[in-house]
């Protein structure tokens, strides 16, 4: 590994820092605010880094990881969302009657996980990086288990996460044994492989559907999608926040370069595949929302929704030319940032509310009755949240969704189209209901506990930063644009 | 600069009523009467520009800015004396609005009149965007503020109605999205150059069925904006649960962004395909006029029944756009700001009665005439103005619009006819059952206008008086742009 190589890879070396340096901080101060400090400017250190990488030649660093300028683009949002999951969770956490500090450095481990995921183009980097992320999640889903109030739902959703997790961890990983035995080699390329010893490809068949059955269980696109409701609900709002914001980039960006390199006859049964799950998710996921009445489980439909959405770049990718491909691959990335940064703006909305008042992400929507009236910044911040996940022009939701339409126009996906179309409009209906309910004036049989929630700087800071970013992405998309185009070019 | 000048002061108008508002609610009444004032100078301005620049060209005012540069989408805004007349009437009933909001709304003032101006502003946008993203941009944000303020400020359904009125407006507008990035994507086949911009996308080739399609998708949206059958459902709920200002703004000018779609995007983007679907659109219009008129006939809420008969209306206008020809566009636009008018003025006046009578409900209603006699004769003039009496706006409007559609489709023109019968029996029901007769006891008691609301109702009557009376001030103005419509559209 020469020093070219290092250097390009010094935002991951960076992250895994921060988990040794947490630990030995923790081991001599134990100081909530300075691990959250230490933690958050770690992660804009090291966004930092990557963004500013930005435009060197690509590197493979070891036959593992390529750090190329699209994996600099992503492990720098994935850093990002890191940063507000980390910022949000030091207000949640001071209020909870649990050990606060080792929650930062699972924190940590999870975002290198999801980093190593971005970058890498081997089975087996694939799979050091998935599996870092799901194990820290394990604990970050859990950690509220002595709280009185959470432990049931926390420990229940951290279970169910790690099961069916593990689940999808051993097909995934049956269907890489297979491709290992078509190819004989773990390179995602298989060009690379080609020189394998060439087993019928039925083998390569099965274990790209199996493979395609582990990403899925991951982006929760239906029929896989059993666990994200309870998981969402039960999971403390920021780590909710961070599965919902920097797993699905990380996941998203991994089946996307794997699919640019697939090729071949196998290609097509991916891309039934592919739509069928898009199809189910984009109806089905907005379809269940409509009647959820928690608020976080409402946002877990609706992100299976917006997973299905996002299918489109990828069959997409998969079906046309070069011209095509570029255009999808903008699509994708700049849906992935519109996207992380109108979730990490509801959750850390969420987050804040639930750290007055555990109701907020426990109970059902009735809780936020009138809020717009007694909270106006964090009201208008869920709505501008809402109007954003709806695809309302001037957030960055619509820049997003005038992206979907622009590709799947583009590769003439009609279907797929029609449906985003339709899972679109019924999506309306409970984005909606959020924003009803916000604004509903309070009335007798739902008495809003009035006691006096104050908040920090900091959280306000927060709102503010994710809500500027949310318009500025709306508003004027150009700088992001052209930044992305950058990165794929 | 001046439309920029009237949208900038709407919003920043709005912003400021907002901050305003938290002190004191008649502050920020009067921040929002200033704001409309400044708009208004800034119109004015305009039309003293306009009157030189009318004779020369079509294009009053053009201004453009790069904006996502990735499309060629740019920020541009234009307007030709459709829009003008169109912005007018948005002015307008603006104070109309504010006027019967003045003591209605009592409650989160500020809010209000945030959601107030910001809905004027969109629909200002709208009818001087030129840019089609621009434009999907403005169609969009004007329905946040109007969610808002019928979910609010709403009678007692107003959650069920307000989640139908967006719902059934966004779900039609993605499909004009997906058919505008088609038509962009079109246009960039053709000339390898991509542009959002009307004036390039006019010069797309639009034959064939990818046109159709295409003019399918805009057409959908419009459709729900008229609203015309069969996606007029959101309409009847929406204005009934709105509050009066709300409905005011609903009928007089939101309604008129779907026929200024029609004229300005569906047929010079798509004159082929709008030639030949002309006659199922025509079918359709003179379904919305009987059908909707029947319903009316049918109501006993009295904002309903308006509500009905706005439909019915605005079905003239749907028949006028597509018989393409510069009587029935004429017409067109006659009508719809006629029916701007009159129908505010018929929200206005249910709005007073329901502040009074404490109901909708026509039955409950009787003998007001010799209770609040300004208050009726104001409603008899605005009940004959919708059903079309001569010396009125509305009678110009429909007049010419079945004048110009009998020249393409005379069995159409001759079935629209019959809903100039049906209309009186509407409007006079609404007087014979609220106003004549023997009062009752809901009716007891209750006051006649005050200055300000006979101020409210006595500036749309002079409107309407004087467009019945004196029509050229507005043909004059329309003239030039109907024609270079007519142009594009290839019609005769």
């Amino acid at each position: 590994m020469n020093w070219l190589e290092l250097t390009s890879l010094l935002p991951l070396l960076l992250v895994a820092s921060i988990s040794v340096i947490l630990l030995l901080l923790i081991a001599f101060v134990r100081d909530h605010k300075l691990t959250c400090w230490v933690t958050c400017v770690g992660f804009a250190m090291a966004a930092y880094l990557a963004f500013a990488d930005m435009g060197n030649t690509a590197q493979q660093v070891t036959p593992l990881l390529i750090v190329d300028d699209f994996s600099r683009l992503l492990v720098g949002v994935v850093l990002l969302v890191s940063l507000a999951c980390g910022w949000m969770s030091y207000a949640y956490l001071e209020t909870a009657d649990e050990i606060r500090e080792e929650y930062y450095i699972l924190l940590s481990l999870a975002a290198l996980g999801a980093c190593v995921l971005i970058a890498s183009n081997h089975f087996a980097s694939m799979f050091i990086g998935l599996e870092l992320m799901s194990v820290s999640l394990f604990a970050m889903v859990g950690y509220m288990a002595h709280s009185k109030q959470q432990a049931n739902m926390t420990l229940e959703a951290g279970v169910k996460y790690m099961v069916l997790s593990g689940v999808s961890s051993s097909f995934l990983l049956f269907g890489v044994a297979l491709i290992y035995a078509y190819a004989g080699n773990l390179s995602i390329d298989l060009e690379v492989a080609a020189g394998g010893p060439h087993l019928q490809s039925g083998y390569l068949v099965v274990g790209s559907a199996l493979l395609l059955v582990g990403v899925a269980f991951k982006m929760s696109w239906i029929p896989f999608h059993m666990w994200t409701p309870d998981v969402y609900q039960g999971a403390p709002a920021p780590v909710t926040g961070f599965l919902a914001g920097a797993v699905k980039v990380a996941v998203f960006a991994f089946a996307m370069r794997w699919l640019m390199m697939a090729q071949g006859d196998y290609l097509s049964l991916l891309l039934l595949g592919l739509t069928v799950m898009a199809l189910l998710s984009m109806v089905m996921g907005n379809l269940l929302a409509l009647r959820q009445n928690n608020l976080k489980r409402l946002l877990g439909y609706s992100s299976i929704a917006h997973m299905g959405y996002i299918i489109v770049t990828l069959a997409a990718t998969a079906t046309h030319g070069a011209s095509a491909l570029s255009t999808a691959l903008e699509g994708a990335a700049i849906y992935l940032i519109t996207y992380a940064s109108m979730t990490m703006l509801a959750f850390a909305v969420i987050s804040q509310l639930a750290a007055q008042d555990r109701g907020f992400e426990t109970g059902t929507l009735a809780k936020y009755t009138g809020l717009l009236f007694q909270q106006p910044l964090l009201a208008s911040a869920l709505i501008l949240a809402m109007l954003a996940l709806a695809g309302m022009p001037l957030t960055a939701g619509f820049i997003g969704k005038y992206y979907l339409v622009l590709v799947a126009v583009d590769s003439q996906l009609w279907l797929l189209l029609s449906m985003l179309v339709l899972g679109s409009a019924l999506g309306l209906y409970y984005y909606l209901r959020v924003i009803l309910v916000l604004c509903k004036t309070p009335i007798d049989d739902h008495p809003i506990d009035n006691q006096i929630m104050v908040f920090g700087m900091g959280d306000k800071l927060l709102l503010l930063l994710l809500m500027l970013m949310t318009l500025w992405l709306g508003l004027y998309p150009t700088p992001v644009i052209e930044w992305v185009q950058l990165a794929i070019a | 600069m001046q439309l920029l000048g009237i949208i900038i002061s709407l919003l920043g108008g709005g912003v400021l009523a907002l901050i305003v508002g938290r002190r004191s609610a008649t502050a920020s009444r009067w921040l929002s009467l200033a704001s409309l004032a400044a708009a208004s100078i800034f119109y004015a301005s305009l039309w003293h520009v306009s009157t030189d620049a009318l004779a020369t060209s079509i294009w009053l005012q053009h201004l453009d800015w790069l904006w996502i540069e990735r499309f060629g989408i740019h920020l541009l805004f234009a307007t030709d004396g459709l829009s003008l007349i169109l912005i007018g009437l948005t002015l307008l009933l603006g104070y109309v609005a504010l006027l019967s909001a003045w003591h209605e709304i009592k409650q989160r003032c500020g809010l209000f009149y945030l959601n107030f101006l910001f809905t004027l502003a969109g629909v200002v946008g709208v009818f001087s965007a030129l840019d089609l993203f621009l434009f999907f941009v403005f169609w969009e944000v004007m329905l946040v503020p109007m969610f808002l303020i019928i979910a609010i400020w709403g009678h007692e359904g107003r959650h069920y109605a307000a989640t139908k009125f967006f719902i059934y407006t966004q779900a039609s507008s993605l499909l004009m999205l997906a058919a505008m990035v088609g038509l962009v994507l079109l246009h960039q086949q053709q000339t390898g150059n991509l542009s959002f911009s009307w004036f390039t996308l006019t010069q797309t080739d639009t034959s064939g069925t990818i046109g159709m399609w295409l003019m399918l998708g805009f057409y959908i949206a419009f459709l729900v904006k008229l609203p015309g059958l069969p996606v007029h459902n959101w309409l009847p709920d929406a204005h009934t649960q709105a509050p009066t200002p709300g409905s005011i703004l609903l009928a007089g000018i939101l309604l008129k962004t779907g026929a200024y779609g029609l004229l300005r995007f569906v047929w010079p983007l798509f004159p082929d395909a709008a030639l030949s679907f002309a006659p199922i659109a025509m079918g359709l219009g003179v379904l919305s006029v009987l059908y909707a008129a029947k319903l009316a006939f049918a109501q006993n809420d009295l904002k309903r029944l308006i509500a009905y008969t706005s439909i019915s209306h605005m079905g003239f206008v749907s028949l006028g756009i597509f018989a393409w020809n510069h009587l029935s566009l004429q017409g067109t636009v006659m009508q719809m700001v006629g029916h701007g008018l009159s129908s505010a003025g018929l929200f206005a006046i249910a709005g007073l009665l329901q502040q009074r009578l404490h109901t909708r409900d026509l039955n409950q209603m009787g003998g007001l005439w010799s209770q609040m006699p300004k208050l009726s004769a104001l409603s008899m003039v605005f009940a004959v103005a919708a059903l079309g009496l001569p010396g009125l706006a509305n009678f110009i409007g429909e007049f010419m619009v079945l004048l110009g559609v009998f020249q393409v489709q005379p069995w159409a023109a001759s079935l629209a006819a019959i809903g100039m019968i049906m209309a009186p029996i509407y409007a006079l029901m609404i007087m014979q059952k609220g106003f004549f007769g023997a009062a009752t006891t809901a009716t007891m008691q209750v006051a006649d206008l005050n200055p300000r609301e006979l101020l409210m109702l006595g500036i749309l009557v002079v409107g309407l008086v004087l467009l019945g009376l004196w029509p050229n001030v507005l043909f004059t103005i329309t003239t030039a742009p109907v024609d270079y419509l007519l142009h594009l559209g290839k019609g005769g």
